[in-house]
């Protein structure tokens, strides 16, 4: 009855055999993000602009908030980039090391960006996969939810609330976690609804594995593509964001700093000749903006091989 | 002997609203399923046929209960299942696995073979150590026919053949009471239909499974199954043994069905006289009145649609739902 019975029989040898490794389609996808040019590059920037934040501090001979009295009022010639004076990026109209505030200010950038997106896929992704999985009224009622915070003006909010409780770095951080999962929610209900039904997960159920096993084992490993290439393209728009508050002079407040507002404080001076208040921390900001977006870019294409 | 399955007056019904309707407005009613009943022995394997959208793979769902049926028990060794709390339900599904049409679909992509098939073990045997989980995974893959040194491979790194070996070897590790096998061998090359079918029958043989099959290839049901159970928009028409049903049929569906099946001998397919069914199945959403066989049957009078014919057991276990049924031979399905 059993057709190929001399290959099971050479089956029995065959357990002594290596066990062969597998191609998860995680590799396979590895492959295909290094073959993209454009996204390494990026991913190498990003690197350095990482290392940038977490060691220039090493390297900076004034403290960020160090005033140098003896330079206020004479910057447009004391305060200029120089090696020889230890102000690599020159000063602010403040008297205060350029590079020091450079390298805080992207350390806290790339914090309010990192933090948003983790607080999207952790949140969103969970949020978005419970609903779908459930569907019915338990979907009707978390959607309209996130319908209703998405319909309240988040600008708005965002302002009041650091205007009430006062401007502090743990409002912004709360201000955009509550926001930046409800694009993501969203996203992943509408990728669970299309997974649910296929027959593995009604295995899954058929078999008797709980409800949270089958959202983290089943549904969630197969949304990740689509939800890691959301959050890198959600971190750039986070430190976009960040970056406005502060340039209205609600974010970050001093003498700590972000991107946001040292490019605020440069735009006042730049037209005096202080092209470097504006510059370096702009060329930072751009740097990453862009590397962020062509990462999500070389992402897409590697997880997502058939939408190309 | 006690039925391992015993399902009675089993209906399935789905609640479909217009789009765009009030939430008020009561929806349509499509009766996926009215009334099936059948009893499933120890070691028996119950073939299920019909064309599509007949209500086989609906059926099924609603016997493993991943789709809620709307009337009538399922009992499995007494206990009633569709009345089960879903805790309790849990429980109980170790002894019904399921195996599916589409093999690579039924494969999660992200997770290995092995993975997969230890899936129920780790879940309903949870202290399980890993090497022991190891070791039952490889010997089971070795028993499917799978090298086991394919235990950390993925899905997609498989022929479709495969897949379903995988699928089977899932289906197996807790040594379950009954398999329902969905089309299993639908989605597969007619070469490999060959080797999982042989190897479902091994397996059952010698693990003393139930096994309730759906196809809608007669040759396939014939050859697999004890029994068959000819379903039409949801209803039984007629049940009997395998080998009786597909050469001497009652019920004028049946027949018709029987007679789609072609012959692979061109002389004898052309010679055969074969009533042809014509028409499309009704809808499911308003079915006949009366027989629900009766606008495509070519036996139908005007009390057709007035009177639902019951199931009539006209002797051997061979149950026909047509008062006007008669034996007709037919050439031998092949298989």
């Amino acid at each position: 009855m059993f057709p190929n019975r001399a290959a099971v029989e050479g089956v029995g040898e065959a357990m002594e055999l290596a066990e062969v490794k597998g191609r998860s389609l995680w590799a396979d996808a590895r492959t295909r993000f290094f073959r993209n040019r454009a996204a390494v590059v990026s991913l190498i920037m990003l690197m350095l602009v990482a290392g940038f934040a977490l060691f220039g501090g090493a390297f900076a001979e004034y403290e960020n908030d160090f005033v140098d009295f003896s330079l206020i009022g004479s910057n447009a010639y004391k305060g200029v980039p120089s090696v020889e004076t230890g102000h690599y990026f020159g000063t602010d109209s403040n008297g205060r090391d350029l590079f020091a505030r450079t390298v805080q200010g992207t350390g806290i950038s790339l914090m309010v960006g990192v933090v948003g997106a983790l607080v999207a896929v952790i949140v969103g992704t969970l949020y978005g996969a419970t609903a779908g999985y459930y569907g019915g009224r338990v979907d009707g009622l978390m959607m309209r939810i996130v319908d209703v915070l998405m319909s309240i003006p988040f600008m708005f909010v965002l302002i009041l609330m650091l205007v009430i409780f006062g401007r502090s770095i743990f409002m912004l951080f709360l201000g955009i976690g509550l926001i930046s999962w409800l694009d993501m929610a969203r996203i992943a209900r509408g990728q669970t609804l299309t997974i649910k039904n296929k027959e593995f997960v009604e295995v899954a159920v058929a078999t008797g594995v709980h409800p949270v096993k089958i959202i983290l084992r089943h549904i969630v490993p197969n949304l990740l593509g689509i939800v890691i290439v959301y959050a890198t393209l959600l971190v750039p728009n986070m430190i976009i964001f960040e970056s406005f508050i502060s340039f209205l002079g609600l974010g970050v407040q001093e003498p700590a700093t972000s991107l946001g507002a040292l490019i605020n404080e440069g735009s006042r001076t730049m037209q005096f000749g202080y092209y470097w208040q504006i510059a370096y921390p702009l060329f930072f900001f751009v740097v990453t903006i862009f590397a962020f977006f062509f990462v999500g870019d070389g992402l897409r294409d590697a997880l997502d091989p058939k939408d190309r | 002997m006690e039925p391992l399955l015993s399902v009675r007056n089993l209906s399935v019904t789905f609640d479909v609203r217009k789009p765009g309707s009030w939430p008020w407005t009561p929806p349509r009613k499509l009766h996926a399923v009215s009334e099936v009943s059948f009893d499933l022995q120890p070691g028996e394997c119950l073939g299920i046929v019909g064309e599509s959208g007949s209500g086989k793979s609906t059926l099924a769902r609603a016997v493993v209960g991943t789709i809620p049926s709307s009337d009538g028990n399922i009992m499995f060794e007494g206990h009633d299942l569709a009345n089960m709390y879903p805790k309790q339900r849990r429980v109980h599904r170790r002894d019904v696995q399921m195996i599916f049409q589409d093999p690579l679909a039924a494969l999660n992509p992200r997770m290995t073979v092995g993975e997969i098939i230890a899936e129920p073990l780790v879940t309903h045997e949870p202290g399980t150590p890993r090497a022991e989980v190891k070791k039952r995974v490889r010997e089971l893959m070795e028993r499917v026919g799978l090298l086991p040194n394919l235990i950390n491979r993925y899905p997609h790194e498989f022929s479709g053949g495969q897949c379903q070996r995988i699928g089977i070897a899932r289906a197996l590790i807790l040594k379950p009471k009954l398999i329902i096998c969905d089309e299993p061998v639908s989605a597969l090359d007619v070469s490999v239909q060959a080797q999982v079918i042989n190897l479902l029958m091994e397996l059952q043989r010698d693990m003393g499974l139930s096994m309730i099959f759906i196809a809608h290839d007669l040759s396939v049901v014939k050859h697999i199954s004890d029994r068959t159970l000819v379903l039409y928009l949801g209803r039984v028409m007629e049940t009997a043994e395998s080998e009786k049903l597909t050469t001497r049929p009652e019920h004028p569906y049946s027949q018709a069905l029987i007679a789609s099946v072609p012959i692979p001998d061109p002389v004898l397919e052309r010679a055969r006289p074969r009533p042809i069914l014509e028409g499309e199945l009704p809808s499911p959403l308003s079915p006949p009145s009366g027989c629900v066989f009766r606008t495509r049957c070519p036996k139908a009078q005007t009390s057709c649609a007035e009177v639902k014919p019951m199931l009539e057991d006209i002797g051997g276990n061979h149950l026909v739902a047509c008062p006007f049924h008669e034996a007709e031979e037919v050439l031998a399905v092949n298989g």
